[in-house]
């Protein structure tokens, strides 16, 4: 097989792996749905009520927001789960075998997708039966659900990077949310950008985060779009590649001490 | 690919140098097998070892000197070198969340076996380190025990010419150290060649071919279990007597059957012995001639435990937790 194969089937062995994780730990299992559940029924019900969003129903507004924060959550199984291989010696035995280097990050991040997808269809699901109904041709929704997993695969890689980078499966959770959890509430996703204080307003609207909740309100509302679907798509891309890069910099150099 | 004919060498090391840091892990150390033989890599926890296993299985690149395993260079051609390498190493690198056969097939794919190789090759090496019962569990039910029987296993999945196992029996009870030890006899009887590191003096006594005894990162004494021990000399007759007053004529009476001039030492005569055959009937024949009492003879040949007290001033005293090897000098 050439090298090339070689890589890409090594990846798939290791995306594998890690799926097969997921029904084996339930509680993981309970963080892909019922945890995405219970979020839009509180944001939905809990705070609905009080936030104003002209022009659309609480929920309607909510869904591309909430959908976004969960898929950069999503990730977190990578960073979790390399932590824990560095930790017990898998990664050396990795390492020791004739397999391509890269299949090791690649193989977990591809695996979120899986996972990923699993929330998205959980989040959809609950959504309609809240409320939420699409106004968008079928084309823009799928492009949509595209743009969600993108953008989830480029966190896996923003975890990846946290998973190497933290001493302990612990501390690489909640470094994950804490640099992560305040970025998505400083964004369009849960209120109207121009209800925020002038500060946080200027920052909330170069946010990556708006822009990709701005991307999903066009392509599953058909909200006015601006440049934000291709602005949404290269962030995606952008981020995924940066840290990669960076990920598996510090993959060759978490492993070579 | 090379592969390796019987009078090669498979491992050769030579100046092998590695510093952590302020702390120089490996001061230049040699190392040699030839196929088909067990090496033993001898010393204390913090000694070295795991960091000479690091280096010859391509996981950590040397300051300096040169390493060929398989006759590929470990540095150079690691990647192509891989393939031809297992490894187990002192913590059961085995995924928690897969069953038995699950982790086993993975590596075999991993090595890229051809389709339909992995499988089989599970099935067989469970059986053989009797874990077919536990083929579909998760690993995460196995004991201790089991699991460092399926990392040894997953070392063994593609058949490598060359094994390296850093201290495999560490923590093991006794049954499974014996059962591993005999383990690594089967393999060796099928050509492999093994290197191993460990702490307990018995261990290298049974299985090693050759030892090489590392202190501080140094090789400080090389050879196969009976060339060490001469080295602090052949076999002695222990002799208690029944009143050590006795010590001085004792030793006139016993010079001229001796090796060298008997002495005094922690209250036992020691006397290195000429010629084993008759030893013990002659000694104690004239003993009795010159009316010396005595309270037990005893013929003893030096063990390990002396060699290494002898090479290094202090006594080689296992750590019975967690392989620390590598948790104080290397991480």
């Amino acid at each position: 097989m050439s090298g090339f194969g070689n890589a890409v089937s090594d990846t798939l062995v290791l995306a594998q792996r890690s799926l097969k994780r997921i029904p084996r730990a339930p509680d993981l299992l309970l963080s892909f749905t019922v945890q995405p559940i219970m979020f839009v029924l509180l944001f939905a019900y809990v705070f609905g009520g009080a936030i104003a969003t002209p022009g659309y129903d609480y929920i309607d507004f909510l869904m591309p927001g909430i959908i976004v924060q969960t898929m950069s959550f999503g990730g977190f199984v990578t960073a979790l789960g390399l932590s824990e291989d560095l930790k017990k010696g898998l990664v050396d035995r990795f390492r020791s075998l004739p397999m391509s280097r890269g299949a090791v990050l690649a193989g977990r991040t591809l695996a979120d997708i899986g996972t990923n997808s699993i929330s998205v269809a959980t989040m959809i699901v609950v959504g309609v039966i809240a409320g939420f109904s699409f106004d968008a041709p079928l084309a823009h929704i799928v492009a949509g659900i595209v743009l969600l997993l993108l953008f989830g695969y480029a966190f896996s890689w923003v975890f990846a990077f946290i998973g190497l980078s933290s001493s302990s499966p612990e501390a690489s959770q909640s470094l994950g949310f804490i640099v992560i959890f305040p970025l998505t509430f400083v964004s369009s996703a849960f209120v109207p950008v121009e209800s925020m204080p002038g500060a946080l307003q200027a920052f909330a609207e170069v946010n990556p985060f708006t822009i990709v909740v701005d991307a999903m309100r066009a392509l599953f509302l058909g909200a006015p779009a601006g440049n934000s679907i291709w602005g949404a798509f290269a962030w995606s891309i952008g981020i995924a590649a940066v840290f990669a890069f960076l990920a598996v910099t510090k993959y060759k150099r978490a492993v070579v001490r | 690919m090379r592969g390796i004919a019987a009078s090669d060498l498979a491992i050769e090391a030579e100046g092998l140098r590695k510093s952590y840091k302020d702390v120089e892990a490996l001061c230049g150390i040699d190392l040699s097998a030839p196929a088909g033989t067990v090496l033993a890599l001898l010393g204390p926890n913090g000694a070295g070892k795991t960091t000479a296993v690091r280096i010859l299985t391509t996981l950590l690149p040397p300051d300096g000197g040169s390493a060929r395993v398989a006759g590929l260079d470990v540095v150079s051609e690691a990647a192509q070198l891989r393939s031809q390498i297992g490894l187990a190493g002192q913590y059961a690198a085995v995924d928690e969340n897969l069953t038995g056969a699950e982790n086993l097939e993975m590596v075999g794919r991993l090595y890229h076996l051809p389709k339909g190789e992995p499988r089989a090759r599970a099935a067989e090496l469970l059986e053989r380190f009797d874990l077919s019962d536990a083929a579909d569990r998760l690993v995460r039910t196995y004991s201790g025990g089991m699991r460092r029987r399926l990392d040894l296993a997953a070392a063994l999945v593609a058949r490598p010419p060359v094994l390296f196992l850093d201290e495999p029996t560490t923590g093991l009870d006794p049954r499974s150290r014996i059962g591993l030890w005999e383990t690594i006899e089967g393999r060796v009887a099928e050509g492999t060649t093994v290197l191993l590191t460990t702490q307990y003096l018995d261990e290298a006594d049974r299985l090693a071919d050759s030892i090489s005894v590392i202190d501080h990162g140094r090789v400080i004494a090389q050879g196969s279990s009976d060339e060490l021990k001469d080295q602090v000399g052949g076999e002695r007759l222990d002799i208690t007597l029944e009143s050590k007053d006795d010590a001085e004529r004792a030793i006139a009476a016993l010079e001229p059957i001796a090796a060298e001039r008997p002495a005094m030492i922690d209250g036992l005569l020691r006397m290195p012995v000429r010629e084993r055959k008759g030893a013990i009937a002659e000694a104690v024949r004239r003993l009795n001639e010159a009316g010396i009492g005595i309270d037990d003879v005893a013929m003893r040949r030096p063990t390990l435990d002396d060699v290494f007290l002898t090479l290094t001033g202090h006594a080689l005293e296992p750590d019975e937790g967690e392989g620390a090897d590598g948790e104080e000098a290397e991480r």
